[in-house]
C-alpha cells in the first residue's frame, strides 16, 4: 500500500467541473455594470520621435469617454527587474519615442469595441521617424542607432559565468569543435490573449481582473507606475488562459485599463486581439550561440567556452533572466571541469524578447545537444555513452552557482536507452535523436526586490471540518490549483473533495511570486505543507489530550481519521475532533501558516529535474518536410504529486517545445512580425502530433515537499535538439538554426548530394 | 438597420433585433450571455468558438449571426442534461483532456459533432475530428485518449 492517500492518486482537477461545463470564468468573460471597452493605438514605426499626438477628434466621437496618453501618466519607466532601475526602461504608454511597431502610444475608453476601434483612427500621431536597427549582430556596431540613452552599442546586460580554467583545459584536450548556432524565436500563443478590466473607485481604490501567472508582480508593478498604495491594488486572477511566461510582467492591458480607469472611476476592459498578441507582446528570446567544445579521446569533456548575442528587443523585461539562464544550463546537465560563458543582450527595434516556458534553456538545450552528438560522433563514441560519462550525478556542486541534490540522470539514461533497443531496425529515411536536458525548480534570485517570502499560505479548518486553502499561487492551466490542494489534504490527512483553494487573489490570499521558473510545486508546495502542517498541529494537540496517550506515542492523520501513528484502531473522526478543538477554543477557527524561501541553495534554484528524451522522426527526402513519429521521455521529477498532471506537462511540452523545433517561428522584414495570426503561424494540431510515451523514473528530492520537484518547464527544453540530432541520424544532414524547415533539410540534403558527386 | 434573428439555444427559443454585421459568436457572447464559447482568433483558425449549428460544428466567430436565422445552435452550455455530465465531459475530467480550458468549450462541440456523425471513428478520424481545434496546453494525446474512451462505450450516458 502507498504510504500517501492523495499524493501519486489519479485525480480529476479541481477547477475541472467548472472548466467542462463552460461555467469557469475567465478576464475575457467579464462585463460590470457600467463597464468601458478599451482599445491601445500602437505604433507603426519601428523607431521614431514623437512630436504631438492630437486627440481632439476622436474626443468628438459620440461614445468615446475618455483617452489617455503618456502624459497622463506619471512618466514612469517600469521593467520587472526592479532591483537595477537602468533595466526598468518601458512606459509602456511611450512619451517621447517609440522602439518597435506595437509600442503604445494612446488608449481611448468608449461604450463599446467598435467605437473604441474608430477612435483610434481619428488620433493623429505626428512621428519623426529615426534610423532603426533590427539585427543584434548589426545592433553592436558603432555605426548603429542607439534605442535607449545610457545603452552604449545597445548592449542591454552582459552576464559572464566562469568557473576552473578553461584555456588550460582546452590545451589538455585531445578534440575540439567550433560550432554555431542559430535559435529563433517563439510566440507564447496562449489561447486567451491578454485581457484585464480595472475598475477604479471614489475610494481611491483599484481592482484589476486579469489573466495573470502573478497577481503579486501585477499589483506590485501597478503600485510603482499608478503612484497608488500597494494595499490599495487587488489584482485578481480569475481562471486564466494560458501563460507559458508571457503573462508575468505588466501588460498594455493591464496597465491602460487602469489608467483609463483612473480617470473615469468607471470600470475599463482592454483584450488584446489576436495580431496584437503576436506583434505587441513579449516572445521568446533569439539567440546566437558560438560553442568551442573539447574533450579527450575517450568522450570525457573537459572544456565549453560558450558565447552568446541574444536579440533583446525594445526592452529589458525578463530578457535578463534568460541571458542568464541560457548561459547557466549551456553546462547542463554534464560536469564541466571548465566552463565559460559571455552572454550579451542586445537591444533592437523589434518586440522585445523575454521569458517562455524553459526560460532560455530550450535554446541551450538544442544547442549543446547537438553539439554533444557532433563530438560524439568525432570521437567515434556511442550518444547515449558519451551523456553517460559526462552526466550530472546527485549531491554535484555546479561551481559557485547551484548545489544539485537528487539527480536521477543516469537512471534515465539507462531506461531510454533500453526502450530504443527494444525498438529495433527502423525504416528509410527514419532516425532517433537523443536529448538530456535539466531545469529548476523555481529561481533564488530576488530582482524583483520582493520584501516578502517567495511562497505563502493559509489554511483554516471550519467548524464541519472543510478547509480553506489560501495561497498567492496562480493557477494557469498548469494544475497547481489541483497539486497544491493534494498536498494540503496529504499533510492534514483529509480527502481532496475536503479542500477549497482560494488562489491567486492579492485582497486576500498572503503572497507569492506566482507561476513561472517552474517554482509552485516546490516553492508554493513547500508553504501549503508548512501551512498544513501547523494546522494539524493544532488539531493534534487537542487529540493527544483527549486520548491522554502516553507521551511516547505520535499521533497522525490519514484519511479523515486521527490516531495514534503506531495503533492505528485508537483514535477519532477528524470531524469529530475539529468540532471539539474550535468550541474549546472559543470558537476560534483552526488557521495554519506557512511561507517558504530558499536559503543556502546556491544562486538558482534549491532544486532541479532531470530526463532525457527519444524522438523519432521521419523525414521525407522528396519535400524536406520532418514528420515528429514517437516521443518518449524519461524525466524524474522527484515524488509524484499529481500523475495526471505531468502526463499534460509532458504531452503539452512536446507540443510547443516539437513546433519550436521545426515549425513555429517569426519571420520579420524592418521589424515587422509578417505571420501574425494562427493562420499564418504554423502550431502542431493533432494530426502532427507523434505518439508520446513517459518513462517513469523513481527519485526523492529532499528539499521539495513529499520529495517533489518541477515537472513545467524542464520538458521543453530537449525536444528541438532530440528533432535536430534525429534528422541527422535520418539522413545525414545537420541543420544548425531553428526552426528545421522543410527548407533548410531539403537545402542541406542538396548541398550533401553535390558534395558525394 | 437592425434586424430581426430568431434562433434557438441549447432548446430555449429567442427572438432578437441585432446589426446585421453581428457575428454568431457575439450573439452568443454579448447578447445571450453563454461565455463557455470562446474567441480566440476572430479568424475561424483556432477553433475555440466552436459550436453545433444544425448539427454541424460550426466556428462560431466565421458566421453572421443573420445566417444562423431559425436554426438550432448547441453551445458548451447545453452539453450536459442537467446536473449530468456528458459522455464527453466526464471523459475529459478523467484524462486530464484540458488544462488551461479555454479550448475546451470547442474541442468538446467538435468531438460531439464527431461522434454524432460516426461513433465509432478510429483513432485517425478522431485526430482529423480535433484537427480544427488549436490546444496550446495539453499537446492532443490526451483529449484524443479521453474520446476514444467514450468510443469504447466506458462512459454511459444516462438517460
Amino acid at each position: 500500500m502507498s504510504k500517501y492517500s492523495v499524493i501519486g492518486t489519479r485525480v480529476r482537477r479541481v477547477d475541472g467541473p467548472e472548466k467542462v461545463t463552460g461555467n469557469a470564468k475567465y478576464t475575457f468573460d467579464m462585463v460590470l455594470p457600467n463597464m468601458l471597452y478599451g482599445k491601445i493605438l500602437r505604433s507603426p514605426h519601428p523607431h521614431a520621435r514623437i512630436l504631438n499626438i492630437d486627440t481632439s477628434q476622436a474626443e468628438k466621437l459620440i461614445g468615446v469617454k475618455a483617452i489617455v496618453t503618456g502624459k497622463d501618466t506619471l512618466g514612469r519607466k517600469q521593467g520587472i527587474w526592479r532591483r537595477f532601475s537602468e533595466l526598468c526602461d518601458e512606459e509602456i504608454l511611450c512619451r517621447a519615442k517609440v522602439r518597435y511597431i506595437g509600442d503604445p502610444v494612446a488608449a481611448v475608453a468608449a461604450v463599446d469595441e467598435d467605437t473604441a476601434e474608430e477612435a483610434l483612427d481619428l488620433i493623429e500621431v505626428e512621428y519623426e521617424p529615426l534610423p532603426a536597427v533590427f539585427d543584434p549582430m548589426e545592433a553592436i556596431k558603432e555605426e548603429a542607432p542607439q534605442l535607449h540613452e545610457g545603452a552604449e552599442l545597445n548592449i542591454n546586460v552582459t552576464r559572464h559565468i566562469e568557473w576552473g580554467d578553461v584555456d588550460e583545459a582546452f590545451r589538455q584536450c585531445d578534440h575540439i569543435r567550433e560550432d554555431q548556432f542559430k535559435c529563433s524565436s517563439q510566440a507564447h500563443v496562449c489561447m486567451e490573449t491578454h485581457d484585464a478590466v480595472a475598475s477604479f473607485d471614489y475610494n481611491g481604490k483599484l481592482t484589476v481582473w486579469t489573466s495573470t501567472q502573478s497577481s503579486y508582480y501585477i499589483q506590485r508593478l501597478l503600485t510603482d507606475m499608478l503612484g497608488l498604495r500597494e494595499s490599495d491594488i487587488r489584482v485578481i486572477k480569475p481562471p486564466t488562459g494560458g501563460g507559458f511566461g508571457s503573462k508575468f510582467e505588466l501588460d498594455s492591458a493591464q496597465f491602460c485599463a487602469s489608467v483609463l480607469s483612473m480617470k473615469l472611476c468607471q470600470p475599463v476592459k482592454i483584450v488584446l486581439s489576436r495580431e496584437e498578441e503576436f506583434t505587441a507582446t513579449k516572445r521568446r528570446t533569439p539567440m546566437y550561440y558560438s560553442v568551442k567544445l573539447g574533450a579527450k579521446k575517450d568522450g570525457t569533456l573537459l572544456a565549453k567556452e560558450v558565447r552568446v548575442i541574444t536579440e533583446g528587443g525594445a526592452y529589458t523585461g525578463m530578457g535578463a533572466t534568460a541571458l542568464y539562464l541560457t548561459g547557466f544550463f549551456s553546462s547542463f546537465p554534464y560536469k564541466y571541469p571548465n566552463y565559460r560563458y559571455d552572454g550579451y543582450r542586445v537591444y533592437t527595434n523589434t518586440a522585445p524578447t523575454s521569458a517562455m516556458r524553459g526560460f532560455g534553456a530550450p535554446q541551450s538545450t538544442f544547442v549543446g545537444e547537438s553539439q554533444i552528438d557532433m563530438i560524439a560522433e568525432d570521437l567515434g563514441i556511442d550518444p547515449i555513452e558519451i551523456r553517460r560519462k559526462n552526466g550530472m550525478t546527485p549531491n554535484y556542486e555546479v561551481p559557485g552557482q547551484a548545489y544539485i541534490q537528487s539527480c536521477g540522470l543516469h537512471q534515465c539514461l539507462d531506461k531510454l536507452e533500453e526502450q530504443i533497443k527494444e525498438q529495433g531496425k527502423l525504416p528509410a529515411n527514419h532516425g532517433i535523436g537523443v536529448s538530456a536536458y535539466g531545469f529548476m525548480s523555481g529561481g533564488i534570485f530576488n530582482w524583483f526586490d520582493t520584501p516578502y517570502a517567495f511562497s505563502s499560505a493559509i489554511v483554516k479548518i471550519n467548524i464541519d471540518g472543510k478547509v480553506d486553502l489560501f495561497t498567492g499561487a496562480c493557477e494557469i492551466g498548469q494544475g497547481s490549483d489541483t497539486t497544491l490542494s493534494m498536498i494540503c489534504a496529504e499533510e492534514l490527512g483529509v480527502r481532496l473533495e475536503d479542500i477549497r483553494i482560494y488562489a491567486g487573489d492579492t485582497g486576500i490570499c498572503p503572497v507569492d511570486l506566482g507561476a513561472w521558473g517552474s517554482r509552485e510545486t516546490l516553492m508554493n508546495g513547500n508553504a501549503v505543507k508548512m501551512a498544513a502542517a501547523d494546522a494539524k498541529r493544532q488539531l493534534l494537540e487537542f487529540a493527544a489530550a483527549k486520548l491522554g496517550a502516553n507521551i511516547v506515542y505520535d499521533l497522525e492523520i490519514k484519511d479523515q481519521w486521527i490516531h495514534l501513528t503506531d495503533r492505528p484502531e485508537r483514535g477519532f473522526s477528524y470531524f469529530d475532533i475539529v468540532k471539539e478543538a474550535i468550541r474549546g477554543r472559543d470558537g476560534e477557527v483552526i488557521m495554519g501558516r506557512g511561507h517558504y524561501t530558499p536559503h543556502r541553495k546556491g544562486m538558482i534554484s534549491p532544486a532541479y529535474s532531470f530526463g532525457v528524451q527519444a524522438v523519432e522522426v521521419e523525414v521525407d527526402t522528396e519535400t524536406g518536410r520532418v514528420k515528429l513519429v514517437n516521443v518518449t521521455t524519461a524525466h524524474e521529477s522527484g515524488t509524484v504529486i499529481n500523475p495526471v498532471g505531468i502526463e499534460g506537462q509532458l504531452e503539452g511540452a512536446i507540443m510547443m517545445a516539437g513546433g519550436y523545433g521545426f515549425c513555429e517561428d517569426q519571420p520579420m522584414d524592418g521589424g515587422k512580425i509578417l505571420n501574425p495570426s494562427i493562420a499564418d503561424y504554423k502550431l502542431i494540431r493533432s494530426l502532427d502530433m507523434p505518439k508520446t510515451k513517459i518513462l517513469p523514473i523513481d527519485t526523492y528530492e529532499p528539499e521539495g515537499p513529499f520529495g517533489a520537484k518541477e515537472a513545467g518547464e524542464g520538458l521543453t527544453n530537449p525536444t528541438a535538439g532530440a528533432i535536430g540530432n534525429a534528422v541527422y541520424k535520418a539522413v545525414g544532414v545537420r541543420i544548425t538554426d531553428l526552426p528545421i524547415t522543410p527548407e533548410k533539410v531539403l537545402r542541406a540534403l542538396k548541398k550533401k548530394q553535390k558534395q558525394n558527386k | 438597420m437592425k434586424k430581426e434573428l430568431n434562433l434557438t439555444v441549447n432548446g430555449q427559443p429567442y427572438e432578437l433585433y441585432i446589426k446585421p454585421k453581428t457575428l454568431l459568436v457575439e450573439v452568443l457572447r454579448d447578447h445571450l450571455g453563454l461565455t463557455g464559447t470562446k474567441r480566440g482568433c476572430n479568424s475561424s483558425s483556432c477553433g475555440a468558438c466552436t459550436v453545433i449549428l444544425n448539427g454541424m460544428s460550426v466556428k462560431s466567430c466565421s458566421i453572421l449571426a443573420l445566417q444562423a436565422d431559425s436554426a438550432e445552435v448547441l453551445t458548451l452550455e447545453g452539453l450536459a442534461n442537467g446536473a449530468e455530465l456528458h459522455p464527453l465531459q466526464k471523459a475529459f475530467l478523467d484524462h486530464g483532456a484540458f488544462q488551461c480550458g479555454f479550448c475546451t468549450s470547442g474541442m468538446l462541440m467538435s468531438a460531439k459533432t464527431l461522434l454524432d456523425e460516426n461513433p465509432k471513428p478510429t483513432a485517425e478520424q478522431i485526430k482529423e475530428g480535433i484537427d480544427g481545434n488549436i490546444c496550446r496546453c495539453t499537446g492532443y494525446n490526451s483529449i484524443i485518449r479521453a474520446i476514444t474512451d467514450v468510443v469504447k462505450g466506458e462512459y454511459k450516458e444516462e438517460k
